[in-house]
């Protein structure tokens, strides 16, 4: 059947399975937008405020679905807004594809109007990326980009299609759905070795990362945990991999981790990476992680393994199946010693948080919220200490029950990712943690939220300040708060209701009950602005360069 | 401690390649010594031959990292037991009449070729190993080097075994 390119576009996206675009049009979409007028009734298409925030809804949706978001945008600016988005994605290993006009082809390298060379500025953020130069190859770079984006380890893919093949026309013949493909580079004495220096190890401590969940191989870490009685913990990105009340859980590793989970990798005499990558916020000094541990590094992409750490064996594929062969061999454990230790640390450093005062902590928030909320939710948090007290205090228990910006640590991320979430999952309810310096960048998203009647709880954690900055000024700056004290006077109730959305204030810890019940009791989207105190910190924190000798407590 | 690897790469013919290969480099802090492009007999693919310095951290993470391109078909470090490494030169030297029998008997021994004569100047052309290139140039300086180019190295392994099968999927 011969059809235009842009019918060919929309017929690609819903033939790879995309049944909701988040974008904002423009003149070298005009066609694409047109095509989508025809069939909209097979595709959502979410207007947002900005590109950013629809390139975080199409990351939020990916996250929270494990299926590729789709973002649209026109030519030039269009384009370079969504350059955050992308980036967030590309470090965080997300499933998305994002669709750009472009000014048609004879105009392209004139400096025309709205035109950017936007294949090159996100080359370093994407997978791949294609620029079409004719509408034949409009439908195969579709069907790669697709198959990229979700082969191997996840990650965003462009497509920037020059107006001009938007218009002309060819015959289109549907084709398969993508196949994710991988090659797992690992042998049967590979897991055989893995399984040797699990059974010899004394003190092993499995680390997993945002792999688990990508790969959806939560039940084969549990298992493997169990049968060889092995603690576990896991950088931020692998949060609800496996439930917080799991006993041998540790909890989150790292410069903001639990003691525990830090001691526990300074003494295990075996570390078994999983699907984790050994960022600088996990292993914060480098060749000063896991000093007396072998190490094995399990996963998909094969430049992650020696990257960061030293490994003692590699095993190369994607974790949920290297996991269920090495469950099937490895010996039956307990390491009572090694377990008795770890308990004994988590008895010394637990923290009863302070609760002195009438003045609201963020640990009160978030356990109250969770309480509301717990089992069925989504939580979406910003980028910041709120960020941390979430990880930190929430007890996730179920994979992609987690959104946030881990890798680029992105401020302004929620609210869009919360679109996403909300669209794709219509039956959890989702929660946004958000400091008042995020929600200063990416507000505007309110009126989606709004125009779409999404039931989104957003919890402003205002410090009037940006706490994060604030703290490491505080710690390493002499109190010299240079540029982090915002003082802005926005009426964040006001400001809700401006935008159709309704608002609520917590002062104090008294307010939190009668607040939370009519928040949640919102048919659409609230805001809630949480009052907290400015020198509120994030601790344990394992400053960056130093071990967890150096962890500060108080 | 730092060396010097020569690695074959095997990609498609695309426009972009080459920025996607060399930006690579210069986003992870890399440090190229020569990188040429070259055509091959498969008019789909080309192959681009690159000397880096590095110790083996530096040559396992470029050779991963490469492989993560989706243009990317092949990498493989050349060894220079077994592959021939060569480069082409091009010299543009002061030669009056005084000093030209001296320059001509230079470039005999060392094999190369006079291109281009003029009154007082005249250009090279030598190509073989950096090692004899450089020895060359260190002959040819005292001489008045007006102008130079160096392709840098291009090279192939030894023997009949070729680097790339386009029927072997092994390759990808």
């Amino acid at each position: 059947m011969k059809m235009t390119g842009a019918e060919i576009l929309i017929e690609t996206l819903i033939e790879q399975g995309t049944d909701t675009i988040f974008g904002y049009p423009g003149g070298a979409v005009l066609n694409i937008y047109d095509a989508l007028y025809d069939r909209r009734d097979r595709v959502r298409h979410y207007l947002t405020a900005h590109e950013q925030g629809a390139c975080h809804a199409a990351d939020g949706y990916a996250r929270a679905t494990g299926k590729t978001g789709v973002v649209m945008a026109t030519s030039g600016p269009g384009a370079t807004n969504l350059v955050t988005g992308i980036a967030t994605a590309f470090m965080d290993s997300v499933p998305l594809i994002a669709v750009t006009g472009n000014v048609a082809k004879e105009l392209i390298g004139r400096d025309s109007f709205q035109e950017v060379f936007i294949t090159g500025i996100t080359m370093p953020i994407t997978k791949h990326n294609f620029l079409v130069r004719s509408v034949e190859e409009l439908a195969g770079i579709i069907r790669d980009a697709f198959r990229i984006a979700n082969s191997g380890r996840p990650g965003p893919v462009l497509i920037d299609i020059p107006k001009d093949v938007t218009i002309s026309s060819c015959e289109f013949k549907p084709g398969p759905r993508f196949q994710a493909a991988y090659k797992s580079m690992y042998t049967q004495e590979t897991i055989e070795r893995a399984a040797e220096m699990i059974n010899q190890s004394e003190r092993p401590l499995i680390y997993f990362g945002g792999g688990v969940i990508s790969s959806g191989a939560s039940e084969q870490v549990l298992r493997l945990s169990e049968t060889a009685g092995i603690p576990v913990c896991s950088s931020m990105m692998g949060l609800g991999a496996v439930p917080a009340d799991y006993p041998l859980n540790l909890g989150m590793v790292g410069m903001h981790g639990t003691v525990t989970a830090s001691k526990a990798a300074s003494e295990c005499d075996l570390l078994i990476a999983v699907g984790a990558r050994f960022s600088d916020r996990v292993a914060t000094k480098a060749g000063g992680f896991a000093p007396k541990a072998k190490c094995i590094h399990i996963d998909i992409d094969p430049a992650e393994i020696g990257k960061n750490v030293r490994v003692d064996l590699e095993v190369i594929g994607d974790v949920k199946d290297v996991l269920s062969k090495l469950n099937g061999i490895v010996a039956k454990a307990e390491h009572k010693a090694w377990t008795q230790y770890i308990n004994d640390w988590r008895k010394k450093y637990q923290r009863a948080p302070k609760e002195d005062s009438d003045a609201l902590r963020p640990w009160s928030l978030i356990t109250a919220v969770r309480e509301r909320v717990g089992g069925n939710e989504i939580i979406v948090a910003d980028v910041g200490q709120h960020q941390m007290w979430v990880a930190q205090h929430y007890p996730f228990s179920t994979p992609r029950s987690f959104l946030t910006s881990g890798g680029l640590g992105t401020m302004g991320y929620s609210l869009g990712a919360s679109i996403g979430a909300t669209v794709a999952r219509p039956d959890k309810r989702v929660v946004v943690f958000v400091g008042d310096g995020g929600f200063h960048m990416n507000l505007n998203e309110l009126c989606t939220l709004v125009t779409y009647n999404l039931p989104v709880t957003i919890f402003v954690m205002n410090n009037s300040v940006l706490g994060m900055v604030r703290q490491w000024q505080s710690l390493f700056y002499k109190k010299r708060y240079s540029c982090t004290t915002l003082d802005r006077q926005t009426d964040y109730v006001k400001l809700a209701e401006a935008f159709g959305a309704r608002g609520y204030r917590i002062e104090s810890k008294k307010d939190i009950d009668s607040v939370l019940d009519q928040a949640f009791s919102c048919k659409g989207p609230c805001v809630v602005d949480c009052r907290i105190d400015r020198d509120e910190k994030v601790i344990p924190m394992i400053p960056s360069g130093k071990t967890v000798d150096d962890i500060i407590l108080e | 401690m730092d060396e010097q690897f020569v690695l074959s790469v095997v990609v498609d013919n695309h426009a972009g390649v080459l920025a996607r290969v060399s930006s690579l480099y210069s986003r992870r802090g890399y440090n190229i010594d020569s990188l040429t492009v070259s055509a091959t007999d498969d008019p789909d693919i080309s192959r681009i031959t690159i000397v880096v310095k590095g110790d083996e951290y530096i040559l396992g993470q470029i050779t991963k990292q490469l492989m993560k391109l989706e243009e990317v078909k092949k990498v493989e470090r050349l060894m220079p037991e077994t592959s021939l490494f060569r480069e082409l030169l091009l010299l543009k030297v002061k030669a009056p009449l005084e000093y030209r029998s001296s320059i001509k008997e230079t470039v005999e021994i060392f094999r190369a070729r006079i291109l281009d004569m003029a009154p007082d100047a005249m250009i090279i052309e030598l190509t073989g190993q950096q090692s004899k290139i450089d020895a060359f140039l260190d002959i040819m300086k005292p001489f008045g080097i007006l102008e130079m180019c160096r392709t840098g190295i291009t090279a192939m392994a030894r023997g009949t075994s070729t680097l790339f099968n386009p029927e072997n999927t092994d390759n990808i």
